[in-house]
């Protein structure tokens, strides 16, 4: 009946795949089973003066379902502790938690930047999986690249780096332009500055836009209305203009919120 | 072995509630909680309007504990009324609806709406919000206002009245004292403890407000602390609250004064938290040879 789940999740396989980028895999009874594109799990520390968990997005399902990938980026004290689990090591998780990307049948072009391209991997598979003639990625990196070759296994990839080390130098809608990019629907997923441009993109274009939001959060199941953010009509569940994050998100259709 | 406890006239199946704001309406929760294992539920506070609540971010993360602005958004009490009472009328646990507003005309409407709503058990005041400009704690740092603002309240409230404390005055037990000669019939503290945080890359603060309201395990020892005083100060009971994460943290609040205790912060560290500590209170009580819960209400003197 209970969709989401606290587990204890045992460390599987960690490892730097990029300066400051983790991947990790955790094995878990249910979470994994239950995961689909887009959503997140909270992680929690073992220290007891980190109190608060930490979100963070779902990578990849294994086959057997039996398995989390996360990849994320070290960005305090929670997430450094996290990357020096290794094998075996037990982490409480929560999960899994927000709504994830609609999957539709129609051509896809999966736009993300740094630390947002690890979620649209599993949707490239699951897109694929169902059938999705053409999958595009346009992805945008600083300068190192990562889960580039996962990506290539799904659909074709487009890159973008800031220093122009590979692929288009400038931003990911620099690599849409430059390769007159299009598709029917667009799921993307980085940060805000990005997602604007992509909702902008969207409604100049008629494009449906799945964009993935991230927001600071405490409880992750949409109680303490922490991550907010603005939304263009009243929301039926907050009778005001915000919508959860956590809850209501992460990915909302572009055109129901502000950026 | 009893773990019944009375606030006001009304019992409690146990004494452990949750903590206003940190609980929703419970709906949240009730996937990983029976809600009719609790004592009581409090709800996030409810004005007569709905409020918007203040820019993000709202929360960050301080050792063992958080700071919040969340600014009290809320849906207003029509859709309060219309939506989660009807949800929390189908359990069978204690319902505390807190009330929050900007004047105390705002106060007095809602409270005037709750008066004929029968799952409304009790009522609590939030009097010590300290992340909205206007209401809120300016209501709760002056004797004056508070005990002015009891008054009225008792005045029209149908059920009984819980004031909620603020920690950030010079002694709460003036408070607490105003309160009660107001006509309080309960008393809940600790709110939030006011603190900033800055982060020194950016070269700014944390949160969007500035400042916000510090709650979690590293609060506890203020709370259990100002639970005592108050408890020594006033006959009406308490409800404590203020960084309680396991049994042990309510056995202590009790002891100490508090009748009842509150869950907060902690359910956003477990889930579960509220119905492990009503467990491990009953394991406590075994281990004591303590047959009657009351028997510790403020025993440690």
């Amino acid at each position: 009946m209970s969709t989401k789940f606290q587990e204890i999740a045992e460390i599987t396989c960690q490892e730097e795949i990029s300066a400051d980028i983790f991947s990790m895999w955790i094995k878990t009874e249910n979470i994994a089973k239950n995961a689909v594109p887009g959503q997140f799990v909270s992680l929690y520390s073992s220290d007891g003066s980190s109190i608060l968990p930490r979100p963070i997005s779902i990578c990849e399902v294994s086959d057997d379902r039996c398995s989390l990938r996360l990849v994320y980026r070290v960005a305090g004290k929670g997430t450094r502790e996290f990357s020096f689990l290794k094998n075996k090591d037990a982490i409480k998780v929560l999960g899994p938690l927000g709504n994830g990307y609609t999957l539709k049948d129609s051509s896809a072009m999966l736009i993300a930047g740094g630390i947002g391209v690890p979620p649209i991997v599993e949707l490239a598979k699951q897109l694929h999986k169902k059938g999705v003639k053409d999958i595009k990625a346009v992805v945008g990196y600083r300068s190192e690249l990562f889960l580039k070759e996962e990506l290539e296994k799904y659909c074709s990839v487009y890159v973008a780096t800031e220093d122009g080390s590979s692929g288009v130098k400038g931003n990911v809608m620099d690599a849409i332009r430059e390769h007159g990019l299009s598709a029917d629907t667009i799921y993307a997923c980085g940060p805000k500055p990005m997602l604007k441009a992509v909702s902008d993109f969207a409604e100049q274009t008629g494009t449906e836009a799945q964009i993935s939001l991230e927001g600071r959060m405490a409880c992750g199941i949409g109680a303490c209305l922490a991550c907010v953010c603005k939304s263009k009509e009243t929301d039926e569940h907050s009778n005001v203009k915000n919508k959860r994050i956590c809850a209501d998100g992460p990915v909302f259709d572009s055109r129901e919120v502000e950026l | 072995m009893n773990t019944k406890v009375n606030l006001a006239g009304i019992e409690l199946e146990n004494p452990v509630m949750t903590a206003s704001g940190t609980f929703g309406s419970g709906m949240e929760y009730s996937e990983f909680v029976d809600l009719n294992h609790l004592g009581a539920v409090v709800t996030k506070g409810v004005a007569n309007v709905p409020w918007e609540g203040n820019p993000v971010p709202r929360v960050a993360e301080v050792y063992g504990g958080m700071l919040n602005a969340i600014g009290l958004q809320n849906p207003g009490i029509d859709l309060f009324i219309k939506r989660d009472l009807p949800f929390l009328a189908k359990y069978n646990t204690k319902v505390i609806v807190n009330v929050c507003g900007r004047t105390l005309e705002d106060y007095l409407e809602v409270v005037e709406r709750l008066g004929d709503e029968d799952t409304v058990d009790m009522l609590e005041i939030n009097i010590s919000c300290p992340n909205v400009k206007e209401g809120g704690i300016a209501f709760g740092q002056n004797e004056k206002s508070v005990e002015h603002v009891t008054k009225e309240i008792k005045k029209i409230a149908k059920q009984p009245v819980i004031m909620k404390l603020s920690p950030n005055v010079t002694d709460i037990t003036v408070m607490a004292k105003a309160a009660e000669a107001g006509g309080a019939d309960v008393l809940s503290l600790i709110n939030t403890i006011t603190g900033m945080k800055i982060d020194i890359e950016r070269q700014s603060f944390v949160l969007a407000n500035k400042t916000g309201g510090m709650s979690g395990p590293a609060v506890k020892p203020v709370a259990v602390r100002m639970v005592y005083q108050v408890a020594n100060a006033v006959k009406i009971p308490i409800i404590g609250m203020g960084g309680i994460a396991s049994a042990e943290d309510a056995i202590e609040f009790m002891l100490a004064g508090a009748t009842a205790v509150s869950v907060g912060t902690a359910n956003f560290v477990n889930p579960n938290t509220t119905e492990e500590v009503v467990e491990g209170i009953k394991n406590y009580m075994d281990r004591h040879n303590i047959d009657d819960i009351n028997s510790i209400i403020g025993a440690v003197r």
